[in-house]
C-alpha cells in the first residue's frame, strides 16, 4: 500500500517540477525565492493543480455561517481561495507550497538552461580525513570497551577451556578477552570550490540593480552548490575602496562614492592567496558592476591584475554588467576589447533587467568550467 | 482481506477489550451495524489511506499523491490530524491512529460504530456496492494494465479528463423506478424492428405487385434512418452525462472501461456527499452519548471534552457539519420527547407556552432512528431546521461584497438561511448540467444545458471542463447557459472557445 502512495506522490512531484520548469523564468525573475530558502530546502509557491469541473463563480456563491455579528459585518477572508490577492487566469488559484531541495532546484535550472556539468580541474582535490569507529582492537581505553565482543571472547575462552557450565552460566572476562572499538581513517578526495562575489556599490548602483545581483547570485550559488560538495562563499563590496562583508551586508549596503574596481580585485587576489591555494581549490570570482570605473588608469590596473594573477588562479572569471541609468558601461567594452568576446576563462554578460537574469546565468554557467 | 495483512496491525488485547465494551454499549443503544474490522495504522499510513479515500488499493493517479502531500504537511506542521477513518463496506474497515491515547481510541470506536450503523441503515446508502474494496482493487489492476499497454501518460491524461466530469452524474438514478433509459430505447428499436406496413392480399402471387419489394426496401431504409436519428438524442434532458457518454461517445474499449470505473466510483461516493451533515452528526451524537453515559472514566473527562470540543468548533464563515448535525439530532430528539411538533405546536403563538412545552411523549429516540433511515442532508434540513434552531445557533447567510472586497454577513432571516443552506446542499452546491442532444445541429456535436437557478457558472472553469469533454466526445461541445441574465451558448470547437448570445 505504501509503495502505492509513494509512487503517486513521486508522480505528483514530477508534475509539479515540470510546472516549475515551465515557469522557471517567472520564478527566476521575481526574487522572492531567496526569502523562501531554508537550510537545504526552498519552498516554492505553485498554483494548486486542480481538475476542472463545472462550478459557480467563487464570489457569486456565498454561503451559510455561524456566529455573532450584524448583517453587513465582515467575516474575514472566508474562503482561502481569495486570500491570495490577484486571481490568475487559469483555474486553480489555490496555492500549493512545494518543498524542493536545492539539489532538485539546481537540476531543474540545469535542465532548463541546458547547463553542462562542471568538470573540476583534475589536480584540485583536497584530501579530507575522517575517522570512523569501525574496527575492533584488543587494546584501548575503557570508555571504548565493546561489551558484546568482550563477552563473546570470554565465553569462547571458557568453553574452550572447559570452564563453562550451562547450569551456572557465569562468564567472567579476563584482561585477554577485552575488546575495544577502534577507528580507521578514511581518506576522501573532494573537489572544493569557493565563489567570491564582488559587487560595485557605488552611488550609481540602485536598489533594482542590487536586486538583480542578489537574484542572480542566488541561482549561481544554487547551481554551483549542486556541483561541488563543500562550497564556500566570500563577499566583497567596493566603491573606491573594497572590503569584505558577510552575505547579509553584501546584499543590503548602499554606499555612495567613486568607483575603483581595482580595489576589489586586489582584495580578491589577497583572499585567494591567503585562504584558497589554487592548487587545492576551484575558484570562481564573480564581479557585478554597472561598468562605470573611475579612470582609464584604474581599468588598466584591473586588466593587469586579472591577467597576471586572478585569471591564472581561477577556474573562470565572470563579469556581469547590470544596466543602470548612471553607468556608462565602459568596463564591459574595455574587457571585451582586451580579452576578446570568446576568451577561455573570462565570461562577460550584460544584464539589462530582471528578464535578462536567466540568459545571463546561462552565459556564466553554460561553459561548464 | 489480503491488504490488511501487511498494511497494519490489528488491535492490541487492551484495545480489543475496549472495543468489545464500546460495541456492547452501541448494541444496547440499538445501533445496528455491519461487522467492523479495526486496524491500527501510523500517521503516515493514515495520511496515505485518507488520500486514497480510505481504500488501500487504488489505481495510480497523481491526485492521490497531491492529497497525500497536503495531508502529510498538515500533520507535520501540526495543523490537522486525522483521528479516524471508516469505509462503507461489509464488513466495514476502520483505521485507528496508533499514536492516539486511549480516550481518543474509545471515542473514535464509538464514532465509527455509529457511522457504520448509518451506512447500513440509511436509505441513500442502500444501493452502494458493499464490496467496494474488491472493486477498487480490480480497477487498479485493470488501469495498471492499460497503462502498461497504452502508456502511462496517455491513460493518466484520459483519467484526468474523466475526473473532470465525474460530478456529472445523477445521484437519484439508482432510486428512480426503472425508467426507460436511453439504452432500453435503443435496444427496443433494435429488437422489434418495425416492419413497413404492407397492403393485405390473399393471393400470394399478387404480393410482389401490391407490395413491390423495391418500395418495401426503401421504406425499411427510411425507417431505420429515422430510428438512428432519434436514438441519437436523449429523449428528455439527462443528468447522468457520464452514462450518455458511455453509450454514445466514440471511445476505445479501454477508454470506455475507465470512464465506467470513474462513474461507478462517483456513484459509490455520492451518498457520502449527500449525507455529510447527517452522517457526522449521527456519529458525533452517539460517540458523545456512549462516552458520557457509559464508557468514560473520571480521569478521562478532560481529554474527552477537549477532543470533542475541537471537533465541534465552528469558524466564522464556515459551517461545521459535525456541529450542525449533532445539534439537529439533539434538537429533534428533544422536540419529539416533548411533543414540540405538529399542528397544535406550530400554531401556538404564545412563546412562553412554547418554550416550556412538554407533553412527555418520549418519542425522541425512536424519531432520530427513523430520521437516520430515511433522510439525506437536503430533506434533513428541509424538514427539521427550525426558526428557533437558527436563532439559537446564530446562523446567518453571507455574501461577497464587491465594493469592500470581502465576505459580509448578509441576513439572519430564517427563511433565507434555510434557502441558502438547501441550495448549498442540493447537488452538492454544483451547477445542474444536463445532456440535451448528442447530435446537435445534426453535426454530432454535444449539447449540454446548464439549468440556471440564479447563479452563473464560472467561465474559466467551464472552458477547461469543456475542453476535457470535447476530448472525450471527440467532436465540438456546446453548453447552453445564462450569463448576467442573458442566454448564452458556449462552444468548444477545434481547440477554441467561443461564446454567443442566443
Amino acid at each position: 500500500m505504501l509503495y502505492n502512495i509513494k509512487r503517486d506522490h513521486a508522480r505528483f512531484r514530477s508534475i509539479v517540477k515540470g510546472k516549475i520548469k515551465q515557469d522557471l523564468k517567472r520564478y527566476v525573475t521575481n526574487g522572492e525565492m531567496i526569502g523562501r530558502k531554508g537550510k537545504n530546502i526552498v519552498s516554492i509557491p505553485v498554483p494548486r493543480i486542480e481538475i476542472p469541473h463545472f462550478r459557480f463563480g467563487d464570489k457569486e456563491a456565498g454561503g451559510v455561517g455561524q456566529g455573532d455579528g450584524k448583517p453587513g459585518d465582515p467575516i474575514g477572508q472566508g474562503d482561502p481561495a481569495d486570500a491570495t490577492g490577484e486571481a490568475g487566469d487559469t483555474p486553480g488559484e489555490h496555492i500549493l507550497e512545494v518543498d524542493l531541495t536545492l539539489q532538485e532546484l539546481a537540476e531543474i535550472l540545469g535542465e532548463q538552461l541546458e547547463l553542462p556539468k562542471i568538470e573540476p580541474r583534475g589536480h584540485k582535490t583536497v584530501k579530507s580525513k575522517t575517522e570512523r569507529y569501525t574496527g575492533i582492537a584488543s587494546q584501548g581505553p575503557d570508555s571504548l570497551r565493546h561489551f558484546k565482543r568482550t563477552y563473546r571472547e570470554a565465553l569462547r575462552r571458557q568453553i574452550a577451556m572447559g570452564l563453562y557450565d550451562p547450569n551456572n552460566p557465569l562468564v567472567i572476562p579476563i584482561r585477554r578477552d577485552m575488546r575495544y572499538r577502534s577507528w580507521k581513517t578514511d581518506v576522501r578526495h573532494e573537489n572544493n570550490a569557493v565563489i567570491i562575489y564582488m559587487m560595485d556599490v557605488s552611488g550609481s548602483m540602485g536598489d533594482e540593480q542590487k536586486e538583480i545581483v542578489r537574484t542572480e547570485a542566488f541561482w549561481i550559488d544554487t547551481w554551483l552548490r549542486s556541483q561541488y560538495k563543500g562550497i564556500e562563499t566570500r563577499y566583497i563590496i567596493h566603491d573606491a575602496t573594497a572590503r569584505e562583508v558577510d552575505e547579509d551586508t553584501f546584499f543590503r549596503t548602499r554606499e555612495s562614492g567613486g568607483t575603483l574596481i581595482s580595489s576589489a580585485y586586489k582584495l580578491c587576489e589577497k583572499i585567494i592567496q591567503t585562504d584558497y591555494p589554487p592548487m587545492d581549490w576551484n575558484i570562481y570570482p564573480f564581479h557585478f558592476s554597472d561598468g562605470d570605473n573611475w579612470s582609464g588608469e584604474d581599468t588598466k590596473l584591473c586588466l593587469e591584475i586579472l591577467e597576471k594573477s586572478l585569471l591564472v588562479m581561477s577556474n573562470v572569471f565572470c563579469y556581469g554588467q547590470v544596466e543602470s541609468r548612471y553607468g556608462s558601461g565602459q568596463f564591459y567594452k574595455d574587457l571585451k576589447e582586451h580579452f576578446g568576446a570568446a576568451h577561455e576563462t573570462v565570461i562577460m554578460s550584460k544584464i539589462e533587467n530582471k528578464e535578462g537574469i536567466l540568459q545571463s546565468i546561462k552565459e556564466f554557467l553554460g561553459k561548464g568550467k | 482481506m489480503a491488504q490488511s495483512d501487511y498494511i497494519s496491525s490489528s488491535l492490541t488485547p487492551d484495545l480489543e477489550r475496549i472495543r468489545d465494551q464500546i460495541r456492547g454499549h452501541a448494541e444496547k443503544y440499538g445501533l445496528d451495524f455491519f461487522e467492523v474490522v479495526f486496524e491500527m495504522v501510523d500517521y503516515d499510513q493514515m495520511n496515505s489511506l485518507a488520500a486514497l479515500g480510505g481504500f488501500p488499493v487504488r489505481y495510480p493517479h497523481w491526485r492521490f499523491g497531491m492529497d497525500y502531500d497536503q495531508l502529510s504537511k498538515g500533520y507535520t506542521w501540526g495543523l490537522q490530524k486525522i483521528y479516524e477513518m471508516v469505509i462503507n463496506t461489509d464488513p466495514s474497515y476502520a483505521y485507528l491512529m496508533k499514536s492516539n491515547n486511549i480516550v481518543d481510541q474509545k471515542t473514535v470506536m464509538a464514532h465509527v460504530y455509529a457511522h457504520v450503523d448509518f451506512f447500513k441503515n440509511n436509505y441513500w446508502f442502500s444501493k452502494t456496492n458493499r464490496k467496494m474494496l474488491d472493486f477498487m482493487a480490480n480497477n487498479a489492476v485493470k488501469i495498471r494494465d492499460y497503462m502498461d499497454t497504452y502508456g502511462h501518460d496517455v491513460v493518466e491524461g484520459f483519467i484526468d479528463r474523466c475526473l473532470s466530469i465525474e460530478g456529472l452524474i445523477d445521484p437519484f438514478l439508482p432510486f428512480s423506478p426503472k425508467k426507460r433509459t436511453e439504452s432500453d430505447n435503443f435496444a427496443d428499436k433494435k429488437n422489434k424492428k418495425k416492419e413497413p406496413g404492407r397492403l393485405k392480399t390473399h393471393r400470394q402471387y399478387m404480393d410482389k405487385y401490391i407490395n413491390p419489394p423495391d418500395f418495401i426496401e426503401e421504406q425499411k431504409k427510411r425507417m431505420e434512418e429515422e430510428a438512428t436519428k432519434s436514438k441519437r438524442k436523449p429523449s428528455e434532458p439527462q443528468k447522468d452525462v457520464l452514462s450518455f457518454l458511455l453509450q454514445y461517445a466514440s471511445l476505445e474499449d479501454w477508454e470506455q472501461d475507465i470512464l465506467r470505473m470513474v462513474r461507478e466510483e462517483a456513484y459509490y461516493f455520492a451518498p457520502q456527499g449527500q449525507t455529510k451533515i447527517m452522517n457526522e452528526g449521527w456519529a458525533s451524537y452517539w460517540h458523545s452519548r456512549i462516552m458520557t453515559e457509559k464508557a468514560l472514566k473520571d480521569s478521562e473527562i478532560i481529554d474527552f471534552a477537549d477532543h470533542h470540543a475541537g471537533t465541534m468548533g465552528m469558524q466564522p464563515g464556515r459551517l461545521n457539519p459535525y456541529k450542525i448535525g449533532i445539534e439537529l439530532f439533539r434538537d429533534i430528539e428533544d422536540r419529539w420527547n416533548k411533543g414540540k411538533f405538529g399542528k397544535e405546536y406550530d400554531e401556538c403563538d404564545n412563546m412562553v407556552i412554547k418554550a416550556t412545552w412538554d407533553k412527555k411523549l418520549g418519542l425522541g429516540l425512536k424519531k432520530i432512528f427513523e430520521v437516520r433511515c430515511v433522510c439525506n442532508d437536503v430533506t434533513f434540513i428541509d424538514e427539521y431546521l427550525t426558526e428557533e434552531f437558527v436563532e439559537r445557533f446564530k446562523l446567518y447567510t453571507y455574501a461577497f461584497n464587491r465594493r469592500t472586497n470581502q465576505y459580509e454577513i448578509a441576513e439572519r432571516d430564517f427563511k433565507k438561511v434555510k434557502e441558502k443552506l438547501l441550495f448549498q446542499l442540493t447537488n452538492r452546491g454544483q451547477p445542474f448540467i444536463y445532456v440535451m442532444d448528442g447530435n446537435y445541429q445534426n453535426k454530432a456535436e454535444l449539447l449540454l444545458w446548464h439549468k440556471h437557478q440564479g447563479l452563473d457558472i464560472d467561465m474559466k472553469w467551464a472552458r477547461e471542463t469543456m475542453k476535457c469533454l470535447a476530448d472525450i466526445w471527440k467532436r465540438p461541445v456546446n453548453v447552453e447557459t445564462e450569463v448576467d441574465g442573458q442566454k448564452k451558448l458556449l462552444t468548444w470547437q477545434n481547440g477554441e472557445f467561443s461564446e454567443k448570445f442566443l
